[in-house]
């Protein structure tokens, strides 16, 4: 190899401070950032804003570890799948030993200035979130059984448990409810893009219910599982943390989400194809716009003081 | 040898060094500003009132 290539071999993989950020899943970060402060706001207990701030930004940090560590164990099927092969380690830009060291690293930082700002109790949770990312869902789900993502789900519902914590130092059945209301998200919203990029598993090897049980098996799942999610949303609308607002807003995001399952649900794989999974694709990005505007109500309750004073839980 | 040229590799690095120094900065105000609610039970405009009146 000559000088001039070695130069440009390193050029191309000399990673910048956007390499770093990516290790970090921006997009998924604002999920956990938006469900924490949610958490910490819906609890009864008054915290300062700057505990606040403080301990948003670490338990983000730990999503962002987990992140930089699922990257790290993830590359080998990154580097086969089309969504993911530009992430910084299938690009070399970043090698996955500096993955691993960056993930390890910020996952210490962020669980001991999480137990400094908040509590060791919140801080406990974070770490579990992390272990269960990490281990339970990317070690050794994912690539293991079609209910890795089911499973798995419960990694990105502790977010507003964690929030909680910061606040009670416990938990609680409004922190229960929260975490199930994600945990009943997951697999619906996941489904939706495995069965657009299905081929990208299936190359992969990974065995999402698209390649193990095929699409007609997954539009049923889909479709029964929007339709557990949408009856355990309005049932919170009637527990301590629902309200006015709350049920409003669970009445008219549910009732669209159901029908577009009802879509996805009646819809056959050459209809699909033809227009390139509009439909499925329109789902995937509706379930996003979901999650935030169903959490964001119950800040609103919380807000204009409209909770119901009976919940039945 | 040329040391005037600022080549995109550079940037990139020059990218990374900036990225740490504000990270290294505002972990430091975090940390600051945590032990000064921490410290001031989180009234921080009356602790510095009462500071001043002992003074």
């Amino acid at each position: 190899m000559s000088d001039t290539t070695l130069a440009k071999a390193e050029f191309d993989t000399e990673s910048d401070i956007s390499d770093y950020i990516a290790l970090l899943k921006p997009r998924v970060m604002i999920l956990v950032v938006f469900t924490a402060l949610v958490g910490i706001i819906a609890a009864p207990i008054e915290v300062h804003p700057f505990t606040i701030l403080v301990s948003i930004i670490f338990i983000a940090l730990g999503g962002g570890a987990s992140g930089a560590l699922n990257m790290w164990y993830e590359s080998d099927i990154d580097s086969l799948m089309r969504r993911t092969r530009n992430r910084p380690i299938p690009t070399g830009k970043i090698t996955g030993d500096e993955a691993k060291a960056f993930g390890f690293a910020l996952a210490g930082i962020s669980v001991l200035m999480l137990g400094l700002s908040a509590n060791w109790f919140a801080a406990a949770l974070l770490v579990f979130t992390i272990f269960f990312y990490v281990v339970i869902y990317t070690i050794w789900l994912k690539r293991w059984t079609p209910q890795n993502i089911v499973i798995g789900g419960a990694a990105g519902a502790f977010p507003p448990m964690i929030g909680w914590a910061v606040a009670t130092s416990g938990i609680s059945v409004e922190s229960v409810l929260m975490f199930s209301l994600i945990f009943l998200w997951t697999p619906p919203h996941f489904w939706a893009l495995a069965l657009f990029i299905r081929d990208d598993y299936e190359k992969a090897s990974v065995p999402m219910l698209t390649v193990t049980h095929g699409r007609r098996s997954t539009r049923n799942h889909i479709f029964f599982y929007t339709i557990s999610l949408a009856l355990f949303a309005l049932f919170t609308s009637f527990t301590s943390l629902g309200g006015w607002v709350y049920l409003g807003t669970a009445l008219v995001l549910n009732s669209l989400f159901i029908a577009m399952a009802f879509n996805i649900w009646v819809r056959g794989d050459h209809e699909a194809e033809e227009d390139n999974f509009s439909v499925e694709r329109r789902f995937f990005r509706y379930s996003l716009v979901y999650l935030f505007l169903q959490f964001g109500s119950i800040l609103v309750d919380r807000g204009l003081g409209t909770n119901f004073s009976w919940g039945l839980l | 040898m040329n040391f005037g040229v600022e080549h995109e590799l550079h940037k990139r690095r020059m990218s990374k060094n900036i990225g740490i120094g504000v990270v290294l900065v505002t972990f430091v105000a975090l940390i600051f500003g945590l032990t000064v609610v921490k410290v001031t039970d989180g009234d921080v405009s009356s602790a510095i009132a009462g500071a001043a009146s002992s003074e």
